[in-house]
C-alpha cells in the first residue's frame, strides 16, 4: 500500500463531503471505518420514502429529516468517536466560500446535478484543494480525480446538453414515446394548467400561422363562462387529439413518407351505450368488462390526488386501454379545475404529483395512439418525464469505495497513483473495474485555464437580464454573478449587496445590449463575467450578429474563440433537417435552449452514457 | 426458483423500490422477494453483502456465526454498534442480524446457530443461495460440494478480502437469466453452467491466459499455505513471508510458472496485513458480491463467471474464468 495513506494522515485528514444521498451514505459509512475522523457533510435534502432502497442510513420514521444529521447521527452508532459535522444547507450558499473549503485536505463529491458539480469544482479550483467527483446511474458509475495544475478540472471537457429534440418532431411528427411524453408535458400540461406564455404552440408552428389563429390559440384553452369542468375537458380533448390532428393531415406533403396520423375523437371512442355524457360517471373499462356500466362513482376523496384510483386503474405497471387512457385524461382535467384551482396557471410538472402524472401518461399515450406509437405505462411515463434516476445499493457501493481509494491515494501524497475509474455493466476485456489516467488541464477551459469566451448575440434585442440569467447563471454556472466592462461593473448579484447599489443594478438590467450606459455592449466590446464566491473569473468578446434561426430564439450563442472567425451558415428554414441540423449545432456549442426535457439530472445522465463508450479511447492503466 | 407470483407490488415495496425496478423490472423485484440466502462467517466484505441484499429486497437473509461479539468485529463491520459490545454474550450473528434487519422490515432477517458441516444435509434445501465469508480452503470445498448435493439447485459464493485485496468464487451451477448485451439490443435469455471450486483447482496454472489476474496465484498459494501450515485463514505475520515466499515459487514450479514480483509483493501485503480487511476493498467487494447474487435471483443480467478479483494498488477488478 505504497502509495496510500498511513493511519496518521487518515485521521489528522479533514475531509469534506457535498451530498449525502445515494453515494453519500455510502462514502461517510466507508470513511469513518477506513479511520477518517473529520468530516464535514453538506446536504439540502431531506429523506425521501424512494431513497430507502439504497441510502441505507435512512429508515422510514426518518422521512423528511435532513439527510446529512441524519446520517451523521447513523454513523456515530458505529463509530462514536468521530467528529462529523452536519450541514443542512445548499453547498452554494455564501457561508461556503473558498475560506471554507481552504480548511480542507479533500473534497468528496456524492451529487446528482450538474449546477452544483460545477460550483464545487470551482470553489476546489481556488482554495486548491484535491476534488474526486463521482456518479452512477443503475449498473454505471464513475470517479474523477481533479487536482489544480495536474489533472483536468470538472469542467475541462464541455458537458452535453441534456437530449434535444427538434420541435417539429414533438410539435408535428413523433416517433417514439419519448416524443409523445415530452409533448404531453411541456405543451398540454402547460396551456392547461401552466403559466400559458411559457408553452409553445401547440400543434403549428408560428411561422406558418397568421396571428388571428394564434388569438384564437391562446384563449381556446381559457374555461369559457358557464362551462363545466366536465365540458371543458371533453372540449379539450377534441381539439388536441381530434382537430389537431385533422389540421395536420391537411398537409399532405408531410405524410408522403410517414404513417399518417389517426385523429381521435371522444364520440369514436365510446360505443353506442356508453356515449360519452357529461351528467354520467365511467367506471374503469376493467371495471364493466361485460358490458354494464357500473354505477361507481370516481371518488374526489384523497385530496384529489389521483383520477386512477377512482377509476378503478391499480396497476401503474399496466398499459391503460385507450378507452381508459380517455378516462383518465378527462378525469384529471376535472379533479385539476375542480379541486386545485388556486394553482391553475402556475403549476409546472413535478413527478411526484401524482395527478400531473397521470394527466401526462394519459396525454401521451392517446397521441401515442394516433400516431401508431406503442402506449406506455404510467411507471414508465414518470420515469422519462421526470427523468428519474434509475439507482441501486451496490453500484452506490462500490463507487464509493473507489472515492475511498482515491482520497487515500491523495493524502499518501503521491499524486501520480490517481486513476479515474469506471464501474461498467458488461465487462471489457475482463475488467468490470476500469482505471484509467486522469488527463490533463484542457488549455482551452475557461475555468481553470481563463480561456476567453465568445459570445455571438443579438446587441439591438437582448437585455442585460437574458445575459445574467441564460449565460452567466445557465451557461457559465456563476451562482452569484457580476458582470463588468472593464472597471464599470453593469451588474453585480449576491446577498450582501446594499439596496442603493441593488437598485440601480436593477433598473438596468431590463435594458438592450446596445443601450446600455456609460459603454454599451456592442460589437467587439469585452467583458468579464465572474462570480466572487466561486473566484471565478471568465473574459467574454461580445460578437453581434443578427441573423439566428428561430429554433435559437435566445438570440445568443456563447462558444469558444472560433467563432470571432467562423461564418454563420443560414440554415434553411421549415424542414426537417434544417432543424436537426440546428440542433446538433446547439449540442456543440454546449447550448441548451432547445432542451425539452430539462429535469436537473439529465446533464449527468447523458455524460454517463457517453463516456461508457470511452473507456476504450482511454489510455488504460497497466 | 419459484415462478414469480402475478400481482401486484403492495404500496410500500413499490414505494421503496422504485429506483431500482427502474434499472432491474417487476418481475426481477418479485423473485428477488422470495429468494432465500444463508450467509455464513461475518466480516466486514460480508456485512456489505447483507447489507446490499437486504435493501434489494430479497425474501430472506439467514446469518450463522456463533463468535461472541467483540471490539474486534466492530473494526471493519458498521452492523456492530459500539453499545452492543458491552452487551456480552450476543454473538455476532446475532447483533449483525439486529442491525440489518432494521434497515428493510420487509425482508425477514434471522440467525442460524451451530456449525454448517454439523448440520442436517436437509439444511440447506431452505436456501437458495450460501454465501460463505472467511473460511479456509477445505471448508469451502465442504461446503460447495454439499450445496451442489442437494436436489434443488443451491447456489455457492466465497468471497474474503484480504488487506487491500478481495477474491469471490462463484459456483451457480448452472443459470439462466435474461440480458441485453447492449443499450439497443433486444433483451434474450441466455444460460451458462460453472464448475466446482474442486474442479476449478484441478486446472493447470500455465494453461491460463498470461495476462490472468496475479491475485488468482496469490490466493491460491495463501489458501494451501494456510493449509499446510494449519492456520486460521488470516492468521499469517511478516515473519511467514520467507516461508510463504519459498511455498508460492515451489507451487507456482510445479504448475509450469515462476514467481514474479507482482506475485511476490502480493504475498507479501497479504502474510504482513494478516486478518486486517481494507474496508473501501469490502465496499466493492461486497457491492459486485450483491450484485451477483441479485443477478441471479432475479435471473436478471450476465453473471459473473467464476471468479472476481480486486487489488487496491493496481484499482482493476477483474473476472477470470478458470474451468477445466
Ligand atoms: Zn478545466
Amino acid at each position: 500500500m505504497s502509495a496510500m495513506a498511513d493511519k496518521e494522515a487518515i485521521e489528522n485528514a479533514k475531509v469534506l463531503m457535498v451530498g449525502a444521498g445515494g453515494i453519500g451514505c455510502e462514502l461517510l459509512k466507508t470513511l469513518v471505518l477506513t479511520g477518517f475522523k473529520h468530516i464535514h457533510v453538506i446536504d439540502m435534502d431531506t429523506i425521501e420514502v424512494s431513497n430507502l432502497n439504497r441510502q441505507f442510513l435512512f429508515r422510514k420514521r426518518h422521512v423528511g429529516q435532513s439527510k446529512a444529521q441524519v446520517a451523521r447521527e447513523a454513523v456515530l452508532r458505529f463509530r462514536p468517536d468521530v467528529d462529523i459535522v452536519a450541514h443542512h444547507a445548499n453547498v452554494k450558499s455564501p457561508q461556503f466560500g473558498v475560506g471554507y473549503f481552504q480548511q480542507f485536505n479533500l473534497v468528496l463529491n456524492g451529487l446528482d446535478n450538474l449546477d452544483a458539480r460545477r460550483h464545487v469544482n470551482r470553489l476546489c479550483l481556488a482554495a486548491d484543494v484535491p476534488l474526486v467527483e463521482s456518479g452512477t446511474t443503475g449498473y454505471l458509475g464513475q470517479v474523477t480525480v481533479h487536482m489544480k495544475g495536474t489533472t483536468e478540472c470538472y469542467e475541462c471537457q464541455p458537458k452535453p446538453a441534456p437530449k434535444t429534440y427538434p420541435v417539429c418532431t414533438i410539435t408535428s411528427t413523433p416517433s417514439k414515446p419519448v416524443h409523445c411524453i415530452v409533448w404531453a408535458k411541456d405543451l398540454p400540461f402547460l396551456k392547461l394548467f401552466g403559466d400559458k406564455s411559457l408553452s409553445n404552440d401547440l400543434d403549428v408552428r408560428s411561422s406558418g400561422a397568421d396571428s388571428s389563429v394564434e388569438q384564437e390559440e391562446a384563449s381556446f384553452f381559457d374555461v369559457q363562462d358557464g362551462e363545466s369542468s366536465k365540458a371543458y375537458a371533453a372540449r379539450v380533448f377534441d381539439r388536441l387529439f381530434g382537430q389537431n390532428i385533422d389540421i395536420a393531415l391537411k398537409n399532405e406533403g408531410a405524410w408522403k413518407e410517414r404513417r399518417k396520423p389517426t385523429p381521435l375523437y371522444l364520440d369514436s371512442i365510446w360505443t353506442s351505450e356508453e356515449k360519452y355524457d357529461e351528467r354520467a360517471d365511467h367506471g374503469s373499462e376493467n371495471g364493466h368488462e361485460n358490458g354494464s356500466v357500473q354505477e361507481e362513482k370516481p371518488k374526489d376523496d384523497g385530496a384529489a390526488l389521483s383520477a386512477m384510483t377512482g377509476l378503478g386503474l391499480k396497476n401503474p405497471q399496466e398499459i391503460w386501454s385507450v378507452k381508459d387512457n380517455a378516462r383518465v385524461f378527462l378525469e384529471t382535467v376535472r379533479l385539476f379545475l375542480d379541486n386545485r384551482k388556486e394553482e391553475l396557471g402556475r403549476l409546472t410538472f413535478d413527478k411526484d404529483d401524482q395527478l400531473a402524472v397521470e394527466f401526462v401518461t394519459a396525454a401521451a399515450n392517446l397521441r401515442a395512439n394516433s400516431f401508431g406509437i406503442p402506449m406506455q405505462t404510467m411507471f414508465d411515463v414518470k420515469g422519462i418525464a421526470g427523468n428519474i434516476i434509475h439507482a441501486i445499493a451496490t453500484t452506490n457501493a462500490i463507487v464509493a469505495g473507489l472515492i475511498v481509494l482515491e482520497a487515500l491515494k491523495l493524502l499518501g501524497k503521491d499524486r501520480g497513483a490517481s486513476r479515474m475509474t469506471y464501474c461498467l455493466e458488461h465487462a471489457s476485456r475482463k475488467l468490470l473495474l476500469m482505471p484509467c489516467e486522469m488527463d490533463v488541464p484542457n488549455p482551452k477551459c475557461y475555468v481553470c485555464s481563463q480561456t476567453p469566451l465568445v459570445l455571438e448575440v443579438n446587441t439591438k434585442t437582448v437585455t442585460l437580464r437574458d445575459v445574467v440569467n441564460k449565460i452567466a447563471r445557465k451557461k457559465l454556472g456563476a451562482s452569484f454573478p457580476t458582470i463588468m466592462q472593464g472597471y464599470n461593473v453593469l451588474c453585480e448579484t449576491g446577498d450582501d449587496i446594499d439596496k442603493h447599489s441593488a437598485a440601480i443594478y436593477e433598473a438596468k438590467l431590463d435594458t438592450k445590449l446596445d443601450a446600455l450606459t456609460p459603454v454599451p455592449l456592442v460589437n467587439g466590446v469585452e467583458i468579464t463575467i465572474e462570480d466572487l464566491q466561486q473566484e471565478f473569473s471568465c473574459i467574454v468578446h461580445v460578437k453581434h450578429r443578427e441573423d439566428f434561426s428561430e429554433e435559437e430564439d435566445d438570440q445568443m450563442r456563447l462558444g469558444g474563440l472560433e467563432l470571432l472567425t467562423a461564418t454563420t451558415t443560414v440554415v434553411a428554414k421549415d424542414t426537417d433537417v434544417a432543424l436537426k441540423a440546428t440542433v446538433d449545432v446547439h449540442a456543440a456549442s454546449l447550448d441548451e435552449d432547445l432542451v425539452m426535457i430539462d429535469g436537473e439530472n439529465a446533464p449527468v445522465v447523458k455524460r454517463k452514457l457517453e463516456e461508457r463508450q470511452e473507456p476504450s479511447q482511454k489510455r488504460l492503466k497497466t | 426458483m419459484a415462478e414469480p407470483t402475478s400481482g401486484l407490488l403492495t404500496e410500500q415495496e413499490a414505494a421503496v423500490y422504485d429506483r431500482q425496478i427502474r434499472v432491474w423490472g417487476v418481475d426481477a423485484q418479485r423473485r428477488l422477494s422470495k429468494a432465500r440466502v444463508l450467509v455464513v462467517g461475518i466480516y466486514g466484505v460480508i456485512a456489505e453483502a447483507c447489507k446490499n441484499l437486504v435493501l434489494a429486497g430479497i425474501g430472506s437473509l439467514t446469518l450463522m456465526d456463533d463468535t461472541p461479539v467483540t471490539l474486534d468485529a466492530a473494526a471493519s463491520n458498521f452492523l456492530v454498534y459500539v453499545d452492543e459490545i458491552q452487551n456480552q454474550g450476543k454473538s455476532v450473528a446475532q447483533v449483525c442480524a439486529d442491525a440489518v434487519g432494521d434497515y428493510n422490515p420487509m425482508v425477514r432477517v434471522q440467525v442460524q446457530q451451530g456449525n454448517i458441516l454439523e448440520k442436517p444435509i436437509e439444511f440447506l434445501d431452505d436456501y437458495d443461495v450460501v454465501i460463505l465469508g472467511r473460511s479456509s480452503l477445505s471448508l469451502r470445498k465442504k461446503v460447495n460440494a454439499l450445496c451442489r448435493s442437494r436436489p434443488q439447485r443451491v447456489a455457492f459464493y466465497a468471497v474474503d478480502v484480504r488487506s487491500s485485496c478481495g477474491n469471490l468464487f462463484i459456483d451457480f451451477q448452472t443459470c439462466t437469466f435474461k440480458s441485453q448485451k447492449k443499450d439497443d439490443d433486444k433483451e434474450l435469455e441466455y444460460s451458462k453452467k460453472t464448475c466446482s471450486l474442486e474442479e476449478s483447482l484441478s486446472v493447470r496454472w500455465n494453461s491460463l491466459p498470461k495476462r490472468a489476474s496475479k491475485l488468482f496465484f496469490a490466493t491460491r498459494i495463501v489458501d494451501e499455505f494456510e493449509q499446510r501450515e494449519n492456520r486460521q485463514p488470516g492468521q499469517l505475520t511478516s515473519s511467514d513471508l520467507p516461508a510463504l515466499i519459498a511455498f508460492g515459487t515451489e507451487r507456482l514450479q510445479e504448475q509450469g510458472l515462476a514467481m514474479v514480483p507482482a506475485i511476490e509483493s502480493l504475498l507479501t501485503k497479504i502474510a504482513e496485513n494478516g486478518t486486517f480487511e481494507l474496508s473501501p476493498v469490502c465496499a466493492i467487494m461486497g457491492g459486485v458480491l450483491g450484485q451477483e447474487v441479485l443477478k441471479l435471483l432475479s435471473c436478471k443480467g450476465e453473471p459473473i463467471q467464476n471468479y472476481f478479483f480486486f487489488d487496491a494498488s493496481d484499482g482493476k477488478g477483474m473476472i477470470e474464468e478458470v474451468t477445466p
